[in-house]
């Protein structure tokens, strides 16, 4: 198949033949696949960093009649596109990848839950699993493997942010509102329709068939200790050349910006609208699960962009997106809200903010799914870094304070 | 000889898989290797089943953890995070109505951190909470007032909301939503949709526009609201309401024109002592009596007498349908005879069984057919003009203020019941005027209608009607004593808690036919031989249950007679009872009233003498005679499923 | 709704549960389809569709009022979704949501009036290396100028 753009990278957008990955797969067993990942040490990368071995083999010992494997294609984080990069120029890896856990876990459905917003993509999605049954990729007896069937469908959602969330996702596929649900019991033991589910992330799968072809060793030699691999970043922003790349863990943020032709940058939010922002100050740290983690986005501002515009456009996001049944972030996101608008007409006093802030940490603490654990990163780190231009006016990029 | 099945009523049919009950797989035994854990809660050992909930195993061992949006009736939310707990080596607080214990974990309920997060959350809803404690009718009785004293909340640290944001939906005559007040427990959604399987409450839009609503955000008068009044007994706080009528009756009792009568019910005697601070189950028929006079109430009725008369009219109804179906086989479609006197159950059936309509029996409810008689019959007697008197009926239930207002009701040429009166208000009413109510002495009813029997008082409680109705119709038919048949009279079979009950009575023996029913048959022997089959079904989703076998085909399509009533636990669970309510509360008030009514002199409904008054002076065709067909029986209507 | 419009719509549910099954977890796909054909969901549709999974209509309106790419009412047959996540609105949005509102005639959230096209923000489209973007119905279209987004319009009605 003939890329529409060439890409370099050290895993995912290295050479990759159609079927490579579940060829090799099916020539070992489930606990060797089981072995492979968990030796890979790898993470989830859609932010959360939940290790992947645990939940498949949680998966795998679980004893039902049915299981099923979800790939998470639901990425509305502001800022991030790299599973739609992967979607529309590496579907091999991402199927393969759900391939490959159905066979490690022992399930025969797998479901990609695909945004509302990516429609355009489905026709090709469904075009290229058509291509995958044809070359006995999909449907029973796979390759030859006696007993082992799989097949895919294409759900689509409807716009929900909150959706990306494992548990909402799999109340939306049940017909529901996308309401996060109480955990325990976790999906893998009581997911889709009470049957043990693995939800895992686009890039997360599209790693597994390298991972199978190269060893779990082999995957362990990028990146660093903890973060084990490469990532994909989406750069947007303020940068010459916006896109997404895969580098290796452990890369530092000027590095990241001299990569991408950013100039006279002032902030980076690594992490996307629940992320943090980082000051000039502190852009020698390392994006790494020993420094910071992140599913990805990185968004540039440079030094006319106005800080408090920015949290508020990320405040008035979750504002809109939160699912609205826990009370910590339902109305503590519209407390935050109506903080950031009161320091932007100038009737805030530090008392009250600090109110805020400690309203934040209590949402970090007490909301009910990551949303509501997570919205509050950006209030805090925003007035934390930025206070100089925010409250006293002064000019942000001369000190970069 | 009897046979008995009874079933498990599980309210959780529709809740997602995560908010039911955990069912972990448990050995025989909790204390074999794998079905306890011992777990320690601030630094106290205790071992539990596993999958116990934090807050079940904190209940136990006398632990408070606060909590808004749980209740022992319905299936967990874990949405309001006041009841969170820190665990450790976990980096966020778990709510600990939703974890199930399935480690040796260390939980502490009340550091720092945890306090601190609670009094953020009550913060956050009290500032979204629009509407002042002194104006609203839950002032003292509010979860969200009790939580926000417990954290000793005492300014507004997040501001506070200037505007109301909704209009008061008052369009149903039993339930008024004030959304205002609302803070999203959704106790009501669960209830209407996984309790009472009804469906009329729904969480709407998303975000900070969340609110709970109907469905197009419709007034509930237009949507498919049974009027059952369970969301207002759950609510935790004056989100939703029953339609109150006090100034309106204040008004008629200051007139010196009108005659102001009230009727009162079982069940609200069995609970007002809680509205007074009386632990559940002290019935307080007497000390009422004299409370309500001593308001200003003209005269005082006991709706039992009008019990008995239902059970007269409505036994014989069932008589004459068995013997059309089984002698003349003619109208096979009305058996089995469903009961009528529970107007929430009458809606439910209009609206999602209306072709089962000839199924109900045609007798009006206990309190409509006293409206009628009050305005002739006693109207008659005392010589008072109809138009001048006013009556009051208290109940336990929010959908009689529907079912005083249908427009069929006015057989009397007057609107026969002119207001309907719950619990709780009536205990607001005595309690303006300064009555204590539990220190006040007893006093009885007042003539003509005074004695009422034993039967008429079990209506209350889920099984009531159908041991009054066994009562009278296995008198009349064996001619034997019910006393050798069921051990004081008491029918145990159809009592109790579960959610659906079937028991058959074989007629081994028949007796001679009393006097009133001569004129219809010369003898029983049509009946002997014959098993009497009936069911008891209580809360509208057993009645689903229900009915759906009868759909079918199944074993309760051959019943002949079966108790519906639309609230769980019966009458005494009703919509407009004292708030809090649970299982354990009911329980005691059913106790309550079994136990009232074996103290009495007369425990069969066709035994009252004033009954067979009734009937030899005013309604001379006897019991479904053409007199009783003007009067005391009704006509039902088929309504939409979706819309009303 | 005339008779001959319930009729076909109840028609076309028939064969939308036919197609995926009558549980729950094919509500939302129902809803998708009928979203697509007609760009909103009655009140009829809502009733026929609970009819069918056994649930009650309130349920389906609480469902079609959480997601943002469902409606209860009705909209124009194109329905404009302009980005306004940061990455979009760094590369000045507002430039775009301007013309698109001069040449309409109308501003967001509202519908023309002979109800071709109604204007909508939405949230992150996904495109933030190729903004600022928009969607019409489910064609996206990135790297807008004010004069290409209104271009785009016409493209898509023509």
């Amino acid at each position: 198949m003939k890329k529409p753009k060439v890409r370099n990278g050290k895993i995912l957008f290295s050479e990759y033949t159609l079927g490579e990955g579940v060829r090799k797969a099916l020539t070992l067993s489930r606990e060797d696949i089981l072995f492979e990942i968990k030796d890979s040490k790898l993470k989830g990368r859609g932010g959360a960093g939940f290790p992947v071995s645990t939940k498949w083999m949680l998966g795998a010992a679980a004893i039902a009649e049915r299981k099923y494997i979800i790939c998470n294609a639901d990425e509305g984080e502001p800022g991030t596109f790299k599973d739609r990069v992967l979607l529309v120029e590496y579907p091999e890896l991402v199927f393969e990848g759900m391939v490959i856990a159905g066979y490690a876990i022992g399930a025969k459905f797998g479901i990609l839950y695909l945004r509302g917003e990516y429609e355009y993509i489905r026709k090709s999605l469904q075009d290229f699993l058509e291509l995958m049954r044809k070359e006995n990729l999909l449907g029973k007896n796979i390759l030859g493997k006696e007993g082992f069937d799989f097949d895919i469908k294409i759900h689509l959602g409807s716009s929900a942010y909150v959706c990306g969330e494992e548990t909402a996702l799999i109340e939306s596929l049940e017909g529901h509102r996308g309401e996060a649900r109480n955990r325990p019991p976790y999906p893998v033991n009581t997911g889709f329709r009470g049957m043990p589910t693995s939800v895992n992330n686009v890039e997360t799968l599209s790693c597994v068939p390298h991972i199978i072809l190269n060893g779990g060793n082999w995957f362990k030699n990028f990146g660093t200790e903890k973060s084990t691999g490469t990532k994909l970043f989406s750069i947007s922003g303020d940068c010459e050349k916006p896109d997404v790349y895969e580098w290796e863990w452990g890369i530092t943020i000027a590095e990241m910006l001299e990569k991408v032709g950013a100039k006279n940058t002032k902030a980076v939010q690594i992490g996307g609208a629940s992320g943090i922002c980082i000051p000039k100050s502190q852009f020698n740290r390392k994006i790494a699960y020993e420094d910071i983690p992140t599913g990805g986005s990185i968004i540039i501002f440079d030094k006319n962009r106005d800080m408090l515009k920015i949290l508020k456009n990320f405040m008035e996001f979750f504002v809109e997106e939160s699912c609205g049944q826990c009370t910590p972030c339902r109305i503590g996101n519209t407390k935050l809200l109506e903080g950031v608008k009161m320091i932007e007409n100038e009737k805030y006093t530090f008392a009250y903010l600090d109110k805020l802030k400690d309203l934040g940490k209590t949402m970090q603490i007490a909301s009910k799914c990551g949303l509501g654990q997570s919205s509050p990163n950006s209030f805090i780190s925003i007035l934390e870094n930025f206070k100089d231009e925010i409250f006293y006016h002064e000019n942000g990029d001369a000190n970069g304070k | 000889m009897k046979m008995e099945m009874q079933m498990e009523n599980k309210g959780n049919g529709r809740a997602p898989v995560s908010q039911k009950p955990h069912k972990i797989e448990l050995p025989l035994h909790p204390e074999y290797i794998g079905g306890s854990v011992k777990v320690q809660i601030n630094e106290k050992e205790i071992i539990v089943p596993l999958g116990t909930t934090i807050l079940e195993a904190c209940k136990k061992n006398n632990i408070h953890i606060p909590t808004l949006c749980h209740h022992d009736d319905l299936c967990i939310a874990g949405v309001c995070r006041v009841c969170v707990v820190e665990i450790e080596n976990m980096r966020t607080l778990q709510a600990s109505c939703a974890f199930p214990i399935t480690a040796p974990i260390k939980i502490k309920t009340a550091t720092p951190m945890v306090r601190k997060a609670r009094k953020n959350i009550i913060d956050l809803l009290i500032s979204e909470h629009y509407g002042e404690c002194y104006s609203c009718f839950r002032n003292n009785n509010c979860e969200l007032q009790s939580l926000a004293k417990e954290y000793g909340v005492d300014h507004y640290n997040f501001g506070h909301v200037q505007k109301p944001r909704f209009k008061i939906d008052n369009s149903s005559y039993s339930v008024v939503r004030d959304m205002d007040k609302c803070i999203l427990c959704k106790r009501c959604v669960r209830t209407c949709i996984d309790l009472q399987e009804v469906g009329v409450l729904e969480a709407i839009g998303r975000g900070d526009s969340t609110h709970i609503g109907t469905f197009f955000d419709k007034q509930l008068s237009d949507v498919i609201c049974i009027n059952c009044g369970q969301c207002i007994n759950r609510c935790p706080t004056g989100a939703l309401r029953a339609n109150d009528p006090r100034d309106e009756i204040w008004r008629a009792i200051d007139d010196p024109k009108k005659h102001v009568v009230i009727q009162t019910a079982p069940s609200p005697r069995a609970a007002i002592g809680e509205e007074f601070g009386l632990e559940a189950g002290h019935s307080m028929t007497g000390e009422l009596n004299t409370a309500l006079r001593r308001i200003g109430f003209d005269k005082v009725f006991d709706t039992n007498f009008t019990a008995d008369l239902t059970i007269m009219e409505e036994g014989t109804e069932l008589i004459l349908r068995l013997y059309n179906a089984l002698v003349k086989s003619e109208n096979l479609n009305k058996i089995p005879q469903f009961t009528s006197c529970s107007p929430g159950w009458v809606k439910y059936l209009e609206h999602f069984y209306p072709q089962y309509i000839d199924n109900l029996s045609s007798a009006k409810s206990p309190q409509q057919m006293f409206g009628t008689l009050i305005k002739t019959f006693y109207a008659q007697e005392e010589n008072i003009n109809p138009a001048d008197i006013v009556t009051i009926a208290v109940m336990p239930c929010s959908a009689k203020k529907f079912e005083c207002n249908r427009p069929e009701m006015v057989d009397s040429g007057f609107k026969d019941v002119d207001f309907g009166l719950t619990t709780r208000e009536l205990a607001q009413m005595i309690k303006e005027t300064g009555i204590f109510l539990p220190e006040l002495p007893k006093s009885g009813f007042d003539e003509p209608f005074g004695e009422a029997s034993g039967a008429g008082l079990i209506f209350g409680a889920t099984g009531g009607v159908m041991e009054a109705a066994l009562r009278t119709v296995v008198e009349l038919v064996t001619g034997k004593k019910v006393e050798n048949l069921f051990e004081n009279a008491n029918i145990t079979p159809v009592r109790g808690f579960e959610g659906i009950r079937y028991v058959e009575l074989p007629i081994e023996e028949v007796g001679d036919v009393p006097e009133m029913y001569k004129k219809y048959f010369s003898n029983w022997n049509w009946l002997k031989g014959a098993t009497l089959k009936v069911a008891v079904a209580h809360g509208t989703a057993n009645a689903k249950k229900v009915m759906e076998n009868i759909k079918a085909g199944g074993i309760f399509s051959e019943c002949h007679f079966i108790e519906f009533m639309g609230c769980p636990g019966g009458c005494i669970g009703g919509g407009g009872q004292p708030i809090p309510t649970n299982a354990e509360i009911r329980a005691k008030r059913a106790e309550a009233i079994y136990k009232e009514e074996e103290g009495l002199p007369i425990r069969k409904s066709h035994e009252n003498p004033h009954i067979a008054y009734i009937y030899e002076n005013f309604l001379t065709d006897g019991p479904c005679g053409h007199k009783s067909h003007e009067l005391l029986h009704t006509k039902y209507i088929k309504r939409g499923e979706y819309i009303a | 709704m005339l008779v001959f419009e319930k009729t076909s719509l109840a028609k076309e549910i028939e064969q939308l549960i036919e197609k995926y099954g009558n549980s729950r977890s094919s509500l939302l796909s129902i809803l998708q389809e009928i979203q697509a054909n007609h760009r909103y969901i009655s009140d009829y549709a809502q009733q026929e569709i609970a009819r069918h999974l056994c649930i009650q209509p309130v349920e389906v309106y609480s469902v079609i009022s959480f997601y943002a790419f469902l409606n209860s009412e009705p909209k124009g047959r194109n329905i404009v979704r302009i980005c306004k996540t940061i990455s979009c609105d760094m590369k000045n949005k507002m430039s775009i949501v301007k013309a698109v509102e001069r040449e309409l005639g109308i501003k967001i959230g509202e519908t023309t009036s002979d109800n071709k096209f109604t204007i909508e923000y939405t949230n992150c489209l996904g495109l933030c290396d190729e903004g600022p973007a928009m969607a019409i119905n489910e064609r996206v279209f990135t790297r807008l100028t004010p004069q290409t987004a209104v271009e785009n319009l016409h493209k898509v009605v023509g």
